[in-house]
């Protein structure tokens, strides 16, 4: 096996995972948010959450195919390129992902189709039935994938019998000290991401001078959303930063940048540096006294465990690390000030009219897809060199393929995704770009069969109106214009 | 009762559960060339949109149950076929999305992704069917790795079951579609379905003069006694179940044709099953060798026995939600 090959191997690996990555994390969030706005629709019939439902299940059905196929890669990849790996910790992998395909990948795919085709099939109830079930699916999905890589990361409750894993207490495995953590962070990663996407699509409509209630609605429960999420994230992620120095303490060590402790000086937080593997320093360092020590120890005078006390084979690469978490860090705090200043433009009663803050909420689009991406980097590179933490070395799961054909394969998977996942990224935007048309729930369909059903709607009242209504529901249009006129005069 | 033999049931009944429903909606795919029309092409989709995604998950599960129970064998046998397996997969890639982006496309894109949704379905095809060639004829192992070459899964007796395999997944495919459609586009899958069916006929001919001929353990399996009377059932269930498809096709039948073929699909299945036991990798790995540990296979298999049950009744109940002749004017998109 050359190194050239292993690197290959990896990058491949870490290629297919991270495009892979972004759709689950998408389809876990609109699974979630297409559930509230069935259940909104049910108890309210309000026509704006079953027009946002037909408008998110088409961006979902879309994520959730990309998901599907590059997801089919991953639970193959394994085999083909880390035969090391399956041979040896099968043991203890292998039962979880047969757990998530029983209990998740199944029960998505079953009630999918009736999610996405039944309107005209089932009852309302069947179908949110549906909705939910493939909700709880995408979560339990996350659950079980998470126990596994949390488990790799982490690893406890089993025994090293002749070189291969061997399990000895299941609940210790799935419930290892990084588990709950990184569930937590990662689950909330996901519905930060989408909530981002649904408020930048909403933004850009209000920019674009579409104003009607669906965008409004959107705009809002997603802000909602973050507000009560974004800081929670940072809350949760610093608890698995301590849970990490407390088992991995050489990525928190790369992390920081952290080459070594002087004397009992406590450590300083590094802002900005260049982090050089080879010299074993940072070059260009910015950073504050003390504040490492604050934040990581909670104390001021208790110093971190420092890079130097590894030996130069068992540190994680922290030129890329450092800058993967800053990232993630950077893009979290963003998302907190988008909230805190939707609070503020609430309160003025202008959100969405206030033509910087929608330029800022559009630009915030794909942050939550980066800081997923940047945090999975920070967290898998950064329990290099080993694949199962402590156990099992990179080097040793690979297969031992020549570097040639894992060049190929690797120069086919780039081509293919960049082709294949780069036009659902431009039907995804075409479809964002259309935005949720206003009375799809009036045309029709299995909840709302007959039109005099329909025209009962009635558009809540704390929505600023829509400009274009359907022609079935002329006398809502006709309230609601009155109260716009009053509203502008207001403002 | 020894987990290995049950875990071994378990991947065998997931593996036919896939190369039946993956089964069809792929031939969909291989048969697209013979449908030039744009709303047969919508139609004959449609007949699959609701299901694929659920037929496609017994492969993860095939994947999934093999490492979860035979790690061992997972590594060696996905070692050995990383190429034909990842182009697979790449190709599934293609005939995955074909289903959301054909809709989605512009009018000037669509061929694009018809030709995806066809070449992704054929070469999906067509690997497995490689793949499955280049198992039954061995994997050389040493100290628990493949010790073979690259490119070794490819040989005249791969290719041929590749081609095989294609003729098997149009059948299915043509034959859900006489269940499915009405008027012209059923007339064609009548006419398509007697050729495929023939042509399904004499590949299992010769694969099953190939596979003794080449081998001579397996021609010991089938051709010694007492095995040849216990055996002898499986070809003239073969030659009666041809002999039914065919005049089912002739009757315009709706659903026989299908049933026949899943019946065929099922008794070579069981013949390549019965050339290949007791190893898990041909030619000399018996399954026991290369078991999970115990309390691995134990802990997985409570799950499978419990929720496997359950994902059929769903599995079922959405075939029965979309059951029934699919409506042209009646689609999601």
């Amino acid at each position: 096996m050359s190194d050239l090959a292993l690197t290959l191997a990896r990058i491949q690996f870490g290629f297919t995972i991270s495009f892979h990555i972004i759709f689950p994390a998408i389809t876990i969030g609109l699974a979630s948010y297409l559930a509230v706005l069935e259940a909104r629709w049910l108890m309210t019939k309000q026509s704006v959450y079953l027009d946002l439902y037909h408008f998110w299940i088409k961006v979902f059905s879309l994520c959730f195919g990309m998901g599907v196929v590059s997801g089919l890669v991953m639970a193959y990849q394994f085999g083909t390129n880390w035969a090391g790996f399956s041979n040896v910790a099968g043991g203890v992998t292998g039962p979880l992902l047969a757990y998530e395909v029983l209990t998740a990948f199944f029960l998505e795919a079953g009630f999918l189709g009736v999610m996405l085709f039944g309107w005209n099939k089932v009852g309302p109830g069947l179908h949110f039935l549906s909705t939910l079930m493939v909700a709880v699916g995408t979560l339990i999905s996350a659950t079980w994938i998470l126990a596994s890589n949390s488990w790799m990361q982490t690893p406890q409750g089993f025994e090293l019998i002749a070189g291969k894993v061997v399990p000895v207490d299941w609940w210790q495995i799935i419930f290892n000290p990084s588990f709950p953590y990184r569930l937590m962070h990662m689950v909330i990663g996901a519905y930060l991401a989408t909530a981002l996407l649904v408020v930048a699509t909403a933004a850009w409509h209000l920019l674009k001078q579409r104003d009607h209630a669906s965008i409004r609605k959107m705009l809002s429960m997603g802000l909602w959303l973050i507000l009560l999420i974004a800081p929670l994230q940072a809350f949760i992620g610093d608890m698995h930063g301590l849970n990490t120095l407390k088992y991995q303490p050489a990525k928190i060590a790369a992390i920081e940048a952290h080459w070594e402790n002087k004397g009992n000086e406590p450590t300083p937080l590094i802002l900005f540096a260049w982090p050089d593997m080879q010299q074993e320093k940072n070059h260009f360092v910015l950073e504050i006294p003390v504040l490492g020590s604050l934040i990581l120890r909670h104390s001021l005078t208790e110093q971190i465990p420092a890079l130097k006390q590894f030996a130069p084979q068992d540190r994680p690469n922290a030129t890329i690390i450092f800058w993967t978490f800053r990232v993630m860090v950077a893009l979290g705090l963003l998302m907190i000030l988008l909230a805190f200043s939707s609070v503020w433009l609430r309160l003025k009663q202008q959100l969405y009219q206030q033509p910087l803050f929608l330029k800022f909420a559009v630009a915030m689009g794909p942050a939550g897809i980066i800081a997923i991406l940047a945090g999975w980097f920070t967290t898998e590179i950064g329990r290099q060199p080993w694949v199962v933490y402590g156990v099992l070395r990179t080097a040793e799961a690979v297969t031992p393929h020549p570097a040639s054909e894992v060049a190929l394969t690797l120069g086919l998977f780039v081509i293919i995704y960049l082709l294949v996942f780069g036009m659902g990224t431009r039907f995804m935007l075409r479809l964002l770009k259309a935005g949720p048309s206003t009375g799809e729930a009036l045309h029709g369909d299995a909840i709302s069969p007959q039109l005099d059903h329909a025209t009962a709607f009635t558009l809540a009242p704390e929505f600023h109106p829509e400009t274009k209504t359907p022609a079935s529901a002329q006398s809502a249009k006709h309230q609601a214009g009155t109260q716009a006129d009053d509203q502008s005069k207001d403002q | 009762m020894d987990l290995s033999l049950i875990w071994a049931a378990i991947i065998l009944f997931g593996i036919m559960m896939y190369i039946i429903m993956d089964g069809f909606d792929l031939g969909i795919g291989i048969l697209y060339p013979f449908f030039k029309d744009k709303s047969d092409r919508d139609l004959m989709m449609n007949t699959v949109a609701p299901v694929w995604d659920g037929n496609e998950t017994w492969l993860v599960l095939g994947g999934a149950g093999l490492l979860a129970a035979f790690p061992l064998a997972y590594s060696v046998i996905l070692s050995a076929f990383a190429l034909p397996l990842l182009l697979m997969l790449m190709a599934l890639i293609f005939r995955g999305v074909a289903f959301e982006f054909r809709f989605r496309a512009k009018d000037s894109e669509r061929h694009f992704w018809d030709k995806a949704f066809t070449g992704g379905s054929v070469a999906a095809t067509f690997f497995q069917g490689m793949t499955l060639g280049a198992y039954l004829q061995g994997i050389p192992m040493s100290n628990q790795a493949y010790a073979g070459g690259s490119l070794d899964w490819i040989s005249p007796f791969s290719l041929f079951t590749g081609l095989g395999l294609l003729v098997t997944y149009a059948l299915l495919g043509s034959t859900w579609l006489i269940m499915k459609t009405d008027g012209a586009l059923q007339a064609s899958c009548y006419r398509l379905s007697k050729h495929i069916a023939t042509a399904l006929f004499a590949i299992i001919f010769i694969i099953s003069v190939w596979t003794p001929w080449m081998d001579s353990r397996i021609a010991e399996r089938w051709f010694s006694m007492p095995n040849l009377l216990w055996l002898s059932p499986v070809p003239l269930l073969v030659g009666l179940c041809f002999y039914r498809l065919q005049r089912a096709l002739s009757q315009q039948a709706e659903t026989r044709p299908f049933l026949y073929t899943l019946a065929l699909v099922l008794l070579g299945y069981a013949g390549l099953g019965i050339s290949i036991w007791p190893n898990i990798i041909p030619p000399d790995l018996p399954i026991q060798a290369a078991a999970a540990p115990h309390i691995s296979q134990m802990f997985a298999l409570i799950g499978a026995l419990v929720i496997i049950p359950i994902i059929l009744i769903y599995t079922a109940w959405g075939y029965y939600i979309f059951r029934g002749k699919v409506n042209r004017d009646e689609h999601y998109h």
